[in-house]
């Protein structure tokens, strides 16, 4: 059996309450926090295209940001290529491309800057042949000597993404990828992560347009209020409401599931 | 298209994909990242120190002595060096953290496998740059007035690197702490500008009275400007071997503060 390419084991998340006073620390009180993930455990195999959906909220950033250490998991351990995301993490960072959801970019540098400057973090230092092919397939190329901070919103997504993608990871993380973007770069950014996938990229992507779910991903996971509430393929999925759509079956699973408490005191 | 890179099947091991490491790229980051403004970053605090040099040099020239023959244009340049390099080791690594995190970029960083050691590392190594850039073009600067001479040159380059690597550190440190930019403004208004004011740039702590002689011996700062002048002059206020006992032991206590901070993940990772 191979080895998997992500793995959540018991994974739970408890931000602390931001209400905490200096005298709470002092006398030893703590206020119950709020628990955003909780004992989830997940497996998704080497090559897979996997969904994870669920409401805002229900917890599926936090999960995103544990693997890719962003944010240290209260409970459980996470693990990418068999590398645990804390105690490997050089291993475990090295092998994962995430595309955060927040359009975030540095002023200060132009598109290739960017891209030589993330390559350089990962130790690669020769790396103009795969940055001007990452360029190329995202339509930047005559974007590359402009700055951040003239490129429209659509462009310095695209830009996100091919950071995401400049030392060639085989898993990455896509982290609603298509918040705002207009239908032409949703379709192109699309073939694009297809064809990686084809190649043999482990594809994990959150969304909200289930459309987009329904068409691309192999097997999806349902988050709610932190738990894992539904877990099979697509195809599966689909056949639960008699394949009237990915949307109906998630409206569906939501609804039958009792309303956990959320942000229960941990 | 189906020549390309991208459909090859990707390298799906990476047990044997060496890591090597990308401090060299952060800490270069961080030099550009001063270097595109350096008007900001180089001209403006050089232009600072020449006005200073003007107006103070001009008016009290003639009205203090401090270490017998030595005019005091030539006391004041070390001195106004020392807190060009002060502060802009500090501005360095606490705005690049400070602007990297409110506008959310510092994850690119907190993303790749650069450890806490490195990360640490490539800011105060780029901070000591700035400084050390900025003190020299103050140095250059100060050939206008007079020509400054260096009696131990040893000493004024191991003051310039130790006080300008903890002003980096301290730097990182309120750039972790900082959540906003008016609180580090507060801790450069109410820290840094202080302890540099009040610890000899202007004068010598021998002639303050008794009272704020003794307070001066307890600002760290106090030693970087003495110990580096000592290396221009051969002449200090306290012996260069005791304060580069004291400011070895601050950076050693701070550095193991932030690294610790660093590795804790505090306010990087939550």
């Amino acid at each position: 059996m191979t080895t998997p390419a992500i793995r959540f084991d018991h994974i739970s998340k408890t931000y602390a309450s931001s209400k905490a006073t200096w005298r709470d620390r002092f006398s030893g009180v703590t206020k119950p926090g709020f628990l955003a993930v909780s004992d989830v455990s997940l497996e998704i195999e080497q090559g897979e295209f996997f969904g994870l959906l669920g409401p805002n909220g229900a917890g599926k950033t936090s999960l995103i940001s544990i693997l890719a250490g962003l944010c240290l998991a209260t409970e459980g351990q996470a693990f990418v290529y068999g590398y645990n995301v804390l105690s490997d993490f050089r291993l475990a960072r090295r092998a994962l491309g995430v595309v955060p959801q927040e359009l975030v970019y540095d002023p200060f540098f132009t598109v290739r800057e960017t891209l030589r400057i993330q390559s350089g973090y990962f130790g690669l230092n020769h790396n103009d042949n795969w940055i001007d092919e990452i360029l190329s397939n995202l339509g930047l190329t005559d974007k590359a000597d402009t700055n951040m901070r003239s490129l429209s919103g659509g462009m310095k997504r695209r830009v996100l993404v091919a950071q995401a993608l400049v030392h060639r990871p085989p898993v990455i993380v896509l982290d609603e990828p298509t918040a705002g973007v207009d239908v032409d770069l949703r379709r192109s950014l699309w073939e694009f992560i297809s064809r990686l996938n084809k190649a043999g990229h482990t594809i994990l992507l959150t969304t909200h347009y289930l459309e987009e779910a329904e068409a691309l991903c192999g097997r999806i996971a349902m988050l709610k209020s932190g738990k894992i509430i539904a877990l099979d393929t697509t195809q599966a999925l689909l056949a639960r409401v008699g394949g009237a759509g990915l949307e109906e079956a998630f409206v569906h699973i939501m609804k039958d599931t009792p309303q956990l408490a959320k942000g229960t005191p941990a | 298209m189906s020549t390309s890179t991208i459909d090859t099947p990707v390298v799906i091991t990476v047990s044997d994909v060496g890591i090597s490491s990308g401090f060299r790229t952060l800490f270069y980051k961080e030099l550009l990242r001063f270097w595109k403004v350096s008007f900001q970053t180089i001209a403006a605090p050089v232009i600072t120190a020449a006005l200073y040099l003007v107006v103070f040099a001009q008016v009290l020239q003639d009205r203090i002595n401090v270490y017998g023959e030595i005019p005091y244009t030539a006391f004041l340049i070390p001195g106004l060096m020392m807190m060009s390099m002060l502060q802009n080791a500090f501005s360095n690594p606490s705005s690049s953290l400070i602007q990297s995190r409110v506008t959310g970029n510092l994850v690119f960083v907190l993303l790749t496998p650069i450890s806490h050691r490195e990360f640490f590392s490539a800011y105060v190594f780029a901070a000591v740059v700035r400084g050390i850039v900025v003190g020299s073009a103050v140095w250059l600067i100060s050939f206008f007035f007079l020509s400054l001479t260096i009696e131990h040159i040893g000493w004024v380059l191991t003051f310039a690197v130790l006080a300008t690597s903890i002003m980096g550190v301290l730097g990182l440190i309120a750039g972790l702490y900082c959540e906003k930019f008016d609180q580090l403004s507060a801790f450069q208004n109410f820290l840094i500008m202080p302890a540099t004011f009040l610890s000899g740039v202007f004068y010598s702590i021998n002639s303050l009275p008794p009272f704020w002689q003794a307070v001066s011996h307890w600002n760290p700062i106090f030693y970087t400007i003495d110990g580096f002048r000592y290396g221009f002059f051969g002449l200090s206020d306290t012996s260069p071997w005791k304060s580069l006992v004291v400011v070895s032991f601050v950076l050693i206590v701070l550095t193991w503060l932030a690294l610790r901070l660093l590795a804790s993940g505090y306010k990087l990772r939550t």
